[in-house]
């Protein structure tokens, strides 16, 4: 059986058609998968996203949250001055793989939180135990199962949550992107709102103790931010050109071939897990964004694309519903460029598409033709 | 689900109306397209292309995946449904007059063995 959210019943009173999604029963669509990509893009949307799994790391003064992160994530801690400030990581294994993507916030010196993917989620907590056991004993690893997460994203999504949630705006006006505030509430609770979000527009992110979840749904919906499904969020997120775990990158490869060279830091002295690794292990493939100029079928995983450098292969493909063309997140041989025209295997038609920079679509508006 | 009285259908979820010049329309059942979602492309048989019983003949693409639709009986297409290459979403607008594609039946007796409205009823409820 599937794990079920604390709005499993809402979802499928509204009609929901349901799907297991890395062993969670969640709405795939509750009407027309392109009619909520538009909502997103064009007014508000939202999306349950409590399959995502919260851990708070609780340090102690021999045993600093920051001096562990420093070594676990790939990206650098550091970046992260002052509390509520986000930062999105990798993590890595030793052999410079992938285990997970996630986003880590700096609240005090003694906690930080992580939000890490559902699937992944167990993987990544005893991943972390063990190495905070021989790094930084001391340190506790809070899975907090008690936390529902609401995505509320699109361009009239900040001011439709200051409407829906007594006291948010005071809370929330004034936070940049990839910064969160903790705000109490007189009916929901204390709740954690961050300014950050998987589609390319902006919003916010709410966790919000699970029991006070549904009320949240509710006063989102009275303010007309439509329900969205995962399968919104994947067309969404692939127009912004931004990874999926575990079909765009997973233990099996690099990050530097996986068009997360900007969030693995390098470049300074700082040793973390899998750099080794990685500086032993020079990049011959990158993801890059793939457009399909010929007609004849959707771009879509694992299709074969034939380059004059190579083979490569689509890593997520899908029809755009903002470009009205088909797009994809491929992996290529590294010598291929912005600009190249390449071939795609769709059952028996070899169809050309053209090399992009991602992302496709970023607030709205078309960044590729 | 809308599965209407007087079509054929097939476990495949293509429907099918016999016409009164002897040939036979198919589409996707509601049903089909319901699970398939938003679709975004269709490719559909050219006339004059012959085909077996069971034989994948078109493709359904919605956003989320791509769909074979297969042949319900052996014989010629005679015609296919152009307009829905610039309107693929008709198909999820009404399933039954978005067709997708004509035959003539080189074995018109196959079409007895085909599930009738009740029999698909049950088949898409046991699902």
């Amino acid at each position: 059986m599937p794990k079920a959210t604390s709005l499993n019943a809402t979802h499928r009173a509204a009609g929901a058609r349901m799907v297991d999604f890395g062993g969670w029963d969640m709405p795939v669509n509750y009407g027309s998968q392109i009619d909520e990509h538009h909502a997103v893009r064009r007014n508000a949307g939202m999306f349950d996203v409590s399959h995502m799994r919260v851990v708070d790391i609780h340090g102690t003064p021999a045993a600093a949250p920051r001096d562990f992160l420093r070594y676990a994530l790939a990206n650098n801690v550091d970046r992260l001055k002052t509390p509520g400030k986000a930062l999105y990581s990798c993590l890595l294994a030793d052999d410079g793989g992938v285990l997970d993507d996630l986003i880590v916030y700096f609240l005090r010196d003694d906690l930080f939180r992580l939000v890490v993917n559902a699937a992944t989620a167990d993987k990544d907590i005893a991943w972390l135990t063990a190495l905070a056991g021989v790094r930084a004993p001391g340190l506790r690893l809070v899975p907090r199962g008690d936390l529902a997460i609401i995505a509320v994203q699109g361009p009239q999504a900040r001011q439709k949550v200051w409407r829906a949630i007594a006291g948010s705006e005071a809370a929330s006006a004034a936070l940049e992107p990839f910064n969160a505030a903790t705000f109490a509430t007189p009916g929901m609770g204390e709740l954690f709102i961050a300014r950050t979000g998987y589609t390319g527009e902006d919003g916010f992110e709410i966790a919000v103790p699970a029991i006070h979840v549904e009320a949240l749904w509710r006063a989102l919906a009275a303010q007309g931010v439509a329900p969205c499904g995962l399968g919104a969020r994947d067309t969404l997120r692939l127009e912004a050109g931004l990874n999926l775990y575990g079909q765009d990158m997973d233990e099996s490869v690099s990050p530097l071939e996986s068009g997360l060279a900007w969030t693995v830091d390098l470049a300074s002295d700082r040793d973390f897990a899998g750099k080794a690794a990685l500086l032993a292990r020079p990049a011959k493939r990158r993801l890059a964004g793939l457009v399909l100029t010929d007609a004849g079928g959707v771009l879509r995983a694992h299709q074969p694309v034939h380059t004059d450098a190579g083979e490569g292969e689509i890593t997520s493909g899908t029809f755009s519903p903002t470009l009205r063309k088909s797009i994809a997140l491929a992996r290529l041989p590294a010598t291929v460029a912005v600009g190249d025209t390449v071939h795609v295997r769709i059952r028996d038609k070899r169809l050309a598409a053209r090399v992009v920079k991602p992302p496709f679509v970023r607030n709205g508006r078309a960044l590729v033709q | 689900m809308n599965v209407p009285p007087g079509l054929k259908y097939i476990d495949s979820h293509e429907w099918i109306r016999p016409e009164p010049d002897g040939t036979v329309t198919i589409g996707i059942t509601d049903h089909a397209q319901a699970a398939l979602g938003d679709l975004v492309y269709v490719d559909l048989p050219k006339p004059g292309r012959k085909l077996n019983v069971g034989e994948a003949c078109a493709v359904v693409e919605s956003v989320k995946a791509a769909s074979d639709v297969y042949a319900p009986l052996s014989g010629e297409v005679v015609a296919s449904n152009d307009a829905l290459s610039g309107a693929p979403e008709a198909v999820n607008e009404d399933a039954y007059a978005a067709w997708l594609f004509r035959l003539r039946p080189s074995e018109p007796s196959q079409l007895a063995g085909l599930m009738d409205a009740a029999a698909y009823s049950k088949l898409i409820a046991e699902s």
